[in-house]
C-alpha cells in the first residue's frame, strides 16, 4: 500500500520528525488541534513564537515563520513582530512555567494592552524539560522533584488572571476536548485583540508517575472525567480542583492596541 | 541643520535619520530623554514607539521588530543593560540586527543614577553568556551621539549583529550645537535572492542574507545551536562551525569597523588613551602638557570592541597613560601594547579634571 500524505503534512516540518516529546505527552495532540485550526489561513502571514521548555519546542515543528526565543520572553518578541508588521497573525505558544512564572509580567501587560496576539498556554502543571519541578500551576500536595514532601504553594488560575488583566477572549479546554479546542483556537487566531487559551494537558513522565497515574491515557481519562463545560462562568469558581471547569470564559468587545494607536495619532 | 540639543536627543535624531522605525524601552536615568524623543518623533515618520513593562521586554520587542523587517533600537543604563544581557546573546546567536544604547551611570547596582561612569565597558563586550562578539561604539560628545548612532545602525545591518552605543551620562546630557546632517549614508541588510532560502547559510563575507517574517520563506529561528537551515542540532561540530563564524564575522572584518581619533601623536613620546566623555578632559590635558613642553598626544578609540590594532601607534611610545572612569577595563587590554603603561582610573561620579590628568602626566 502506498502511504498517503498525512493531512497535516504541509503544516509540519516533517524533516524534523520524530519530535522530542515523550509517549503519552499531551503536546502532540494540542499542536495537532492548532494545525487544524490554521488550515485555510494564509500561512505566509502567520508567525509562531515560543520560549523555552517542552512546549517551547513546538516552534521548531510548525512550518510557518517560527521563533524559538529566550525563556519567558515569547510575548514581548511577538509584540515586536506584530507592531512592526500588523499584517502578521502571531501566536505565542508556551508552557505554564514559561508564560506564567518567568514570563508572567509580560503576559499581564500584553493582556492589559489588548494587543493582537494569540497566546496558548499548555498547562501540564510541571516543569517537564528539566525533569519535573514544581510549577506555578502545580496542585497543592502534588509530588514533584522540588516538592518531595508535597507542594505547599497555592497554584495560579491562569484563565482568571488573563481575564482580570484585560484579555478579551479567554477559553480553557483539556487535551481531551480536541474538537472544542480546535474551534477555540481558530476563534483566537481570528480575534482582534488579546486572546488566551489555556490547555490543561498531561505530562505522564514527570508529573503522572509521581502522582499515581500509570500513563498518559489514564491522565487523559481522568481530566476528561473531571471536566465540566460551562461557558462564561463566574471566574472565581474556575480554580482547578476536583472539577476542571472548561469552556469559553470571556468574549468581549474592546478596542485593540493597534486600533487605539490609530485612534490617538 | 544645526540644532541646540543634548546628546540623548541627538542619539534619537540619529536613529531616525538612520532609518530606525521601532523603539521599545523602559525609562531609566540618564537615558530617558532618548525614549521621550523617540515617542515624539517615531509617529511622525510612520514608526512605532512602545514603552514596555521592563528591559527584558524592551530588548525582546526590538528583536521581534527586527525580524519583522524594521530597524529597531532600545536605550537604557547600567541596571537595564544588565537585564538585557540574556537576550543580547539571543540577538548574537540569531544574527538579529539591533541597536542598544547604554548611557552609563555609576554602579555597581543602583549606584549614582544621575552621575557619569564608564563601568560597563567589559559588560558591553562580554555581558551575555557564551562566546560571541558585539560591536561597541563610544561617542564622546553630542555630535557623536548623532553620528555614531547612525553608524551603529549601518554596522548592525551589515554584520547582522547587535551593536551597542556605549555612551555615558555626560555625553547624554551635554547640550551643544549638533549638525543634523542633510545627507546620511544608510545601509540595509542583505535580502535572500531566491525562494529557496537557507536562512543561516553565510555568503563569502560570513553574513547570511536575512529573510523576515511574512515574506513566505517560512523559516525557523532559534537560540539553540543550529545548522544553516536554522534547525537545532546538538553537536560539537555544528557548535564549532557556528560560533567560529559568529566570532570571525566581526574579528576578521574588524578593519571595516575600527575607528579612532589620533591627536598630536606624530611626534609624541607620551600617548594618552581615553574614550567617551573622559576624552574631552584628556584632550585638554594633552594641550596643557604641550604648553609645558611634554610631547604628549591622544589616542581616542571611537570603537572599543572589536579591539583595534592600536599596538603600532603605541608600542614605540616612552609612556602610555590610559584614562578611564572604571578600574581599568580598557587598560587591561591596552597595557599589552607597551610595557610602560599606567592607568588613571576611577569609579565615576565626576569626570577626571584636565589638571588632575596633567599632574599624573608630569610625574609619569
Amino acid at each position: 500500500m502506498v502511504p498517503q500524505e498525512h493531512p497535516l503534512e504541509q503544516l509540519l516540518r516533517s524533516d524534523r520528525m520524530p519530535h522530542i516529546w515523550c509517549p503519552g505527552c499531551g503536546l502532540g495532540t494540542d499542536l495537532g488541534c492548532y494545525l487544524r485550526a490554521l488550515s485555510g489561513m494564509d500561512l505566509d502571514k502567520v508567525a509562531f513564537v515560543s520560549g523555552i521548555g517542552c512546549s517551547g519546542r513546538a516552534a521548531g515543528y510548525v512550518a510557518v515563520d517560527s521563533f524559538h526565543v529566550t525563556h519567558g520572553r515569547g510575548i514581548p518578541f511577538a509584540i515586536g513582530l506584530k507592531v512592526a508588521n500588523p499584517e502578521l497573525t502571531v501566536t505565542v505558544w508556551g508552557g505554564d512555567g514559561d508564560i506564567f512564572a518567568i514570563g508572567g509580567n509580560h503576559f499581564i501587560h500584553a493582556a492589559r494592552r489588548n494587543i493582537e496576539l494569540n497566546v496558548i498556554c499548555i498547562n501540564n502543571a510541571i516543569y517537564g524539560m528539566t525533569g519535573g519541578q514544581v510549577a506555578p500551576s502545580t496542585p497543592l500536595r502534588a509530588k514533584t522533584t522540588t516538592t518531595p514532601y508535597g507542594n505547599y504553594e497555592h497554584p495560579f488560575n491562569f484563565s482568571y488572571m488573563a481575564a482580570a488583566s484585560g484579555a478579551t477572549y479567554v477559553a480553557r479546554w483539556t487535551t481531551a476536548h480536541t474538537k472544542e479546542l480546535t474551534k477555540s483556537m481558530r476563534e483566537a487566531l481570528e480575534w482582534k485583540g488579546f486572546s488566551f487559551i489555556e490547555v490543561i494537558s498531561m505530562c505522564p513522565t514527570t508529573f503522572g508517575r509521581r502522582n499515581g497515574f500509570a500513563d498518559g491515557l489514564e491522565m487523559l481519562k481522568d481530566m476528561k472525567a473531571r471536566s465540566e463545560v460551562k461557558n462564561f462562568p463566574d471566574l472565581e469558581d474556575t480554580d482547578i480542583g476536583e472539577k476542571i471547569v472548561v469552556g469559553k470564559f470571556v468574549e468581549k468587545e474592546k478596542r485593540s492596541y493597534l486600533e487605539e494607536v490609530k485612534q490617538w495619532r | 541643520m544645526l540644532e541646540f540639543i543634548n546628546g540623548d536627543v541627538a542619539c534619537a535624531e540619529g536613529a531616525i535619520a538612520a532609518g530606525c522605525r521601532f523603539f521599545g524601552g523602559y525609562p531609566i536615568t540618564p537615558s530617558t530623554e532618548i525614549a521621550e524623543r523617540m515617542a515624539l518623533r517615531l509617529p511622525q515618520v510612520g514608526g512605532a514607539f512602545m514603552q514596555m513593562e521592563d528591559e527584558l521586554a524592551s530588548i525582546m520587542c526590538v528583536l521581534g521588530a527586527s525580524w519583522a523587517g524594521k530597524k529597531a533600537m532600545t536605550a537604557t543604563s547600567g541596571p537595564g543593560f544588565s537585564l538585557m544581557q540574556e537576550s543580547i546573546g539571543l540577538a548574537a546567536m540569531t544574527e538579529t540586527p539591533c541597536v542598544i544604547v547604554d548611557v552609563q551611570r555609576a554602579g555597581p547596582s543602583t549606584g549614582l543614577p544621575t552621575l557619569v561612569a564608564q563601568g560597563d565597558v567589559m559588560q558591553s563586550r562580554f555581558g551575555s553568556h557564551g562566546d560571541y562578539r558585539t560591536i561597541v561604539l563610544a561617542p564622546a560628545n553630542a555630535q557623536e551621539m548623532y553620528d555614531l548612532t547612525i553608524r551603529a545602525f549601518n554596522l548592525s545591518e551589515r554584520f547582522r549583529t547587535p551593536v551597542i552605543v556605549l555612551s555615558d551620562e555626560v555625553c547624554g546630557h551635554i547640550t551643544s550645537g549638533v549638525d543634523l546632517r542633510e545627507k546620511v549614508d544608510i545601509e540595509n541588510r542583505k535580502k535572500p535572492g531566491s525562494s529557496e532560502c537557507l536562512p543561516f547559510k553565510a555568503d563569502e563575507d560570513l553574513i547570511p542574507p536575512m529573510a523576515v517574517a511574512g515574506e513566505g520563506y517560512r523559516f525557523h529561528v532559534t537560540g539553540l545551536t543550529h545548522n544553516e537551515k536554522g534547525y537545532p542540532v546538538t553537536s560539537a561540530e555544528v557548535q564549532q562551525a557556528l560560533v567560529t563564524r559568529l566570532v570571525d564575522k566581526v574579528e576578521k572584518r574588524k578593519g571595516e569597523i575600527v575607528d579612532a581619533e589620533f591627536f598630536m601623536l606624530d611626534d609624541a613620546d607620551m600617548c594618552v588613551i581615553a574614550y567617551g566623555s573622559e576624552a574631552g578632559s584628556a584632550k585638554k590635558a594633552v594641550k596643557m602638557a604641550r604648553e609645558k613642553g611634554i610631547k604628549a598626544g591622544l589616542l581616542r578609540p571611537k570603537v572599543l570592541w572589536p579591539l583595534g590594532n592600536f599596538e603600532d601607534y603605541v608600542k614605540d611610545m616612552k609612556k602610555v597613560l590610559v584614562v578611564e572612569l572604571n578600574s581599568g577595563q580598557f587598560y587591561s587590554d591596552a597595557k599589552c601594547w607597551n610595557r610602560n603603561t599606567k592607568l588613571l582610573g576611577g569609579y565615576g561620579g565626576e569626570l577626571h579634571r584636565p589638571d588632575d590628568i596633567l599632574k599624573v602626566m608630569e610625574v609619569f
